[in-house]
């Protein structure tokens, strides 16, 4: 992914929304009469997603709380791709 | 069967938690439309629950797990305390999700939903043209309400889902349907060809359609969703096929009492829409508490796990991943809930769901010929 994609401000869609399950004991997406379960990497970049801060800055964050975990810009940027081209997020 | 002391708990089976919490309002409706899944004899059912009655409903759902929570009936709107309990449910922690016709909605509702926190609004549409949906629905003025609400709700920024009934009289115009719903701006559009429960398995003869019209609509439906991909288009299409269709049942909701807890208007307590009908004694939230309903009740533990079952399903390879099907269709087709569902080819009882689909070819009913869902037909179908 390009230095330009890494500018750009991930936000949540339009009626979707985040938030922790104590039940499930997961972070989950819950949208129009759905629910995505999310896996801790997954749950811990979606935390990220403030609609203020560019994917640039949320990765030098985990990298920062996460040093010892190899790859992370990748996987951060795999994620996110996956996310937007489901629809579950935006870049401006 | 269910006094208070008492657990029917299945040892060994640990149920999943309600995930999602269906709240059925009210059994009153303006519209009468023929497929509706609510009881035949929705007009002689008890009370509604109070506003507080409700609102304790939901914390304590809430504690279990659940985390969607829909609102629906009957048409949710004539209650008149409904942004009170939206606000409730939203302060709890629930994506709030909205199921109507549209009818009884205004923009001052629409935005002071908004400001109690509803998440989304989903409408039903009977049809693509204003003829055929105002004669379903048993109201001249439905469409024209219906579109300007789908209007409303996204100017005023909420996610929309539409959603279509599909049966034999409007799915061969699956494509208007699609055109409208995206001219519409719809975020979701549930295609949903009628399931035959409550309201549409009375009127089964003139709902189902044939194999080829399904097959048409379903090649319809993919060459949108294609063009949709193609133009990274953000509108998700549901395509939802009858089981009448399958020569396998569907896992009528992920198993009994494993996800689903729906509360009817007077408080009784469902793992399904259309459980009632079972000679199966279910709780009520009056008198006990969800956490006793959901694990210990009598009623949401009838059909957990699989020491229930008869043949074929008890020896069958395959009942773990459908659980034998729906017990409502094994107990309305076959008179015996604990049955296969007959949708298996390898139940006793397919040759009723292969009738039912000649029926589809040779003897269908006109539009005309169905019953209306109100509560004059409810009364002469459910005397006494």
């Amino acid at each position: 992914m390009s230095e330009d994609i890494q500018q750009k401000i991930p936000v949540l869609r339009r009626g979707f929304r985040f938030q922790w399950e104590p039940v499930q004991g997961c972070h989950v997406l819950l949208y129009p009469e759905g629910m995505i379960q999310l896996n801790g990497s997954a749950g811990a970049i979606l935390a990220e997603v403030d609609g203020e801060r560019s994917i640039a800055a949320i990765i030098g964050d985990l990298r920062a709380r996460f040093p010892d975990v190899q790859g992370i810009a990748e996987d951060i940027l795999v994620f996110l791709e996956v996310a937007h081209e489901r629809f579950w997020i935006e870049l401006r | 069967m269910n006094g208070s002391g008492s657990s029917f708990a299945k040892p060994g089976h640990t149920p999943g938690p309600p995930l999602w919490l269906l709240a059925e309002l009210t059994y009153r409706c303006p519209l009468q439309c023929p497929y509706c899944s609510n009881p035949l004899d929705f007009a002689k059912q008890g009370e509604e629950l109070s506003t507080a009655q409700w609102i304790e409903v939901f914390r304590q759902a809430r504690e279990l797990g659940a985390a969607q929570l829909g609102f629906s009936g009957g048409e949710p709107l004539v209650r008149q305390d409904l942004a009170e309990l939206i606000a409730a449910a939203r302060e709890l922690g629930y994506y709030t999700n909205l199921i109507t016709s549209g009818i009884g909605l205004s923009e001052a509702r629409i935005a002071e939903f908004a400001a109690a926190g509803l998440d989304h609004i989903q409408i039903s549409f009977q049809a693509a043209d204003e003829e055929v949906n105002n004669l379903l629905a048993g109201s001249d003025k439905a469409f024209a309400q219906k579109l300007a609400m789908a209007r409303a709700v996204k100017k005023h920024g909420y996610p929309m889902v539409l959603n279509f009934v599909t049966h034999r009289h409007n799915i061969d115009q699956i494509e208007r349907i699609i055109e409208l719903c995206l001219e519409l701006e719809a975020d979701f559009v549930e295609l949903a060809t009628c399931q035959f429960y409550g309201w549409a398995e009375l009127n089964r003869a003139g709902l189902l359609p044939t194999r080829a019209q399904l097959e048409r609509a379903e090649r319809i439906t993919n060459e949108w969703r294609d063009k949709l991909a193609a133009q990274k288009h953000p509108c998700k299409l549901i395509f939802v096929t009858p089981d009448y269709y399958e020569e396998r049942p569907k896992a009528c909701m992920n198993g009994w009492g494993n996800l689903f807890l729906d509360i009817t208007p007077d408080g009784t307590a469902l793992p399904c829409h259309s459980a009632r009908q079972l000679p199966v004694q279910f709780p009520n939230v009056r008198e006990h508490s969800l956490q006793h309903i959901w694990f210990e009740s009598f009623g949401f533990n009838r059909y957990r796990g699989d020491d229930w079952m008869p043949e074929p399903c008890r020896s069958c390879d395959e009942k773990d991943r459908d659980f034998g099907g729906c017990r409502c269709q094994a107990f309305m087709l076959t008179g015996n809930a604990d049955n296969a569902d007959p949708v298996c080819s390898k139940s006793a009882h397919h040759g009723l769901i292969l009738d039912a689909r000649r029926e589809a070819e040779e003897a269908p009913l006109a539009l005309d010929e169905l019953v209306p869902r109100n509560v004059r037909a409810s009364q002469i179908i459910c005397k006494g």
